[in-house]
């Protein structure tokens, strides 16, 4: 793709503008996109991408084409962040405004992580053990549907016996947390 | 102070051009963006919270780490651009930051940010490619931090984050390769298209753009939530791996087909090093980027692998000014770099 101002260096930078539901895209390599907009990149340190993901918010429809949804606000309740100053800023005021702009966060969260909603990685260890027990208990199933998977029933005979184990302690722990 | 001393003074571990793969990778970095939970993020919240921020992390680290404060209300704009071009801070926290400091190790291999964009920025760095190795540093520390904190954390969610991008598990692993026979091939426009569709990045080392300064590039993940940060480190690993066995055929190729004109193009370069007067910084990457390719393939023999390394670092505007004690414009820069690595190498000649 060939920057659509200098029509000479490649396009870096992929914009899509969203006006009132008309939607143009346009491609500029960097120094091109420097040009056109210093306001963006001036060599502020906060750069353009909270402005970018500002625009991701925006452009889910449920969002910005229903009237209904614009008019109520929500706020969150710790740093009084309203779903608007989201919008703008591209970025949460608090752990709290997770919770309270969840039903609106599956969406965004699978266009910036390739599909991904649920975080499969490392638990702090204070989180308590159930947690920890819980996630155990999630590998442990999955080896043992790739054991019967390959027939290897005697190690998914004790693959199993782990899982009861580990349930077991979970419900010594009062079953979640 | 000489320029030895002045670079045994300011060269970090991890540029020193040693660990595995050094022949291709230059370093890797690994980040964990961590928030407390009771606090406002940096976005939103007020003085009393930065500063509260600050004592917590130094209650936290100080018995069991040796770090240094820095607070970055007590250094001069010239000492942050300085921590800045060896990535020991960003630029945000540099210039923009409510009651920002970092916590940096002697050997500069470790770095925590504090009230960046996130309460908390840990940060490794290690030369060459070491991922595992980075992230269990990286790990550690998060762990001795835990004890003494409530971070934000939610079951679904992960390590809470300001920005989106981050949250899950918070971790961003960076992998800076030197691909000179890539580019010289033409192969890397259609490498970095294949590698963005891997949920990884490319970048030149200055920021976005297919351009790479020096034809040095750095490569990290994208995807930070649903994938565990081993799944993470091993996928950008992988691709690591196969650029290096790609960079490796490019060069062989090379020196097979055309070995006079690479020589040539190397030798030329190490001309200009070792003569100019005057040179801008994109010029001087290039060729320090052909010798250091020479030193790769054995034609140049009597500097050590560490110049592009430290070149690179020393040779950026704020480096150049602490060299020179004083601020330059930016003519004199040029003049000044020209002369920093005329006697580096000449330093290394008469050793």
């Amino acid at each position: 793709m060939i920057c659509q101002e200098c029509h000479d260096r490649p396009a870096a930078l992929h914009f899509t503008k969203t006006v009132n539901g008309e939607k143009t895209e346009v491609y500029l390599c960097e120094k091109c996109a420097h040009e056109k907009g210093e306001y963006l990149f001036s060599g502020h340190p906060a750069f353009s991408l909270n402005n970018l993901l500002g625009g991701l918010f925006n452009s889910e429809p449920l969002f910005s084409s229903n009237p209904a949804f614009r008019e109520e606000e929500v706020t969150c309740e710790k740093c009084h962040m309203t779903f608007q100053q989201l919008l703008k800023t591209g970025k949460f005021g608090c752990a709290n405004c997770y919770t309270t702009f969840d039903s609106k966060l599956t969406p965004i969260l699978k266009r910036l992580h390739g599909g991904n909603t649920m975080h499969q990685g490392k638990i702090p260890e204070r989180m308590g053990g159930a947690l920890h027990l819980q996630k155990e208990l999630q590998l442990l199933r999955e080896k043992l549907n790739e054991m019967i998977a390959s027939e290897y029933f005697e190690q998914a005979a004790d693959v199993r016996d782990q899982i009861r184990a580990v349930e077991q302690k979970l419900s010594g722990e009062g079953g979640g947390s | 102070m000489s320029l030895e001393r002045f670079i045994n003074q300011h060269a970090s571990s991890w540029m020193s051009g040693t660990g595995p793969h050094s022949d291709v990778v230059l370093s890797t970095r690994v980040r964990l963006a961590r928030n407390l939970d009771e606090v406002c993020f940096p976005t939103v919240f007020q003085f009393d919270d930065a500063k509260k921020i600050v004592k917590q992390v130094n209650d936290a680290v100080s018995e069991k780490l040796s770090l240094e404060l820095l607070k970055m209300e007590d250094l001069s704009p010239l000492q942050k651009r300085v921590l800045v071009e060896k990535h020991l801070i960003s630029p945000l926290l540099a210039e923009s930051s409510l009651y920002g400091a970092a916590f940096i190790s002697e050997q500069e291999d470790i770095s925590i940010m504090v009230n960046e964009e996130d309460h908390l920025r840990i940060q490794c760095l290690s030369s060459g490619l070491k991922l595992q190795e980075t992230l269990d540093e990286a790990n550690k520390i998060d762990n001795v931090i835990e004890e003494s904190v409530q971070y934000a954390f939610d079951e679904k969610r992960g390590y809470l984050t300001g920005c989106p991008t981050n949250v899950g598990t918070g971790l961003r692993a960076s992998v800076m390769i030197h691909l000179p026979a890539l580019v010289l091939t033409r192969q890397m426009n259609r490498i970095i298209p294949a590698i963005s569709q891997l949920g990884l990045v490319v970048r030149g080392i200055y920021g976005e753009g297919s351009e790479a300064l020096g034809n040095i590039f750095q490569i990290s993940n994208q995807l930070t939530l649903g994938k565990s940060e081993t799944d993470i480190i091993e996928d950008l690993g992988s691709v690591v791996h196969e650029l290096m066995s790609r960079e490796q055929s490019a060069r062989d190729a090379l020196v097979k087909t055309s070995k006079l004109q690479l020589e040539d193009r190397i030798f030329r370069s190490y001309g200009i090093l070792a003569n100019s007067r005057i040179i801008e910084t994109n010029e001087a990457f290039q060729c320090l980027s052909n010798v250091r390719l020479g030193i790769d393939l054995g034609y140049i023999q009597h500097i050590s692998k560490s110049i592009l390394n430290e070149l690179m670092i020393l040779t950026q505007p704020g480096f150049l000014q602490q060299y020179a004690g004083g601020p330059l414009r930016a003519e004199e820069r040029d003049i000044r770099r020209a002369a920093l690595i005329r006697e580096r190498l000449s330093m290394q000649e008469t050793n």
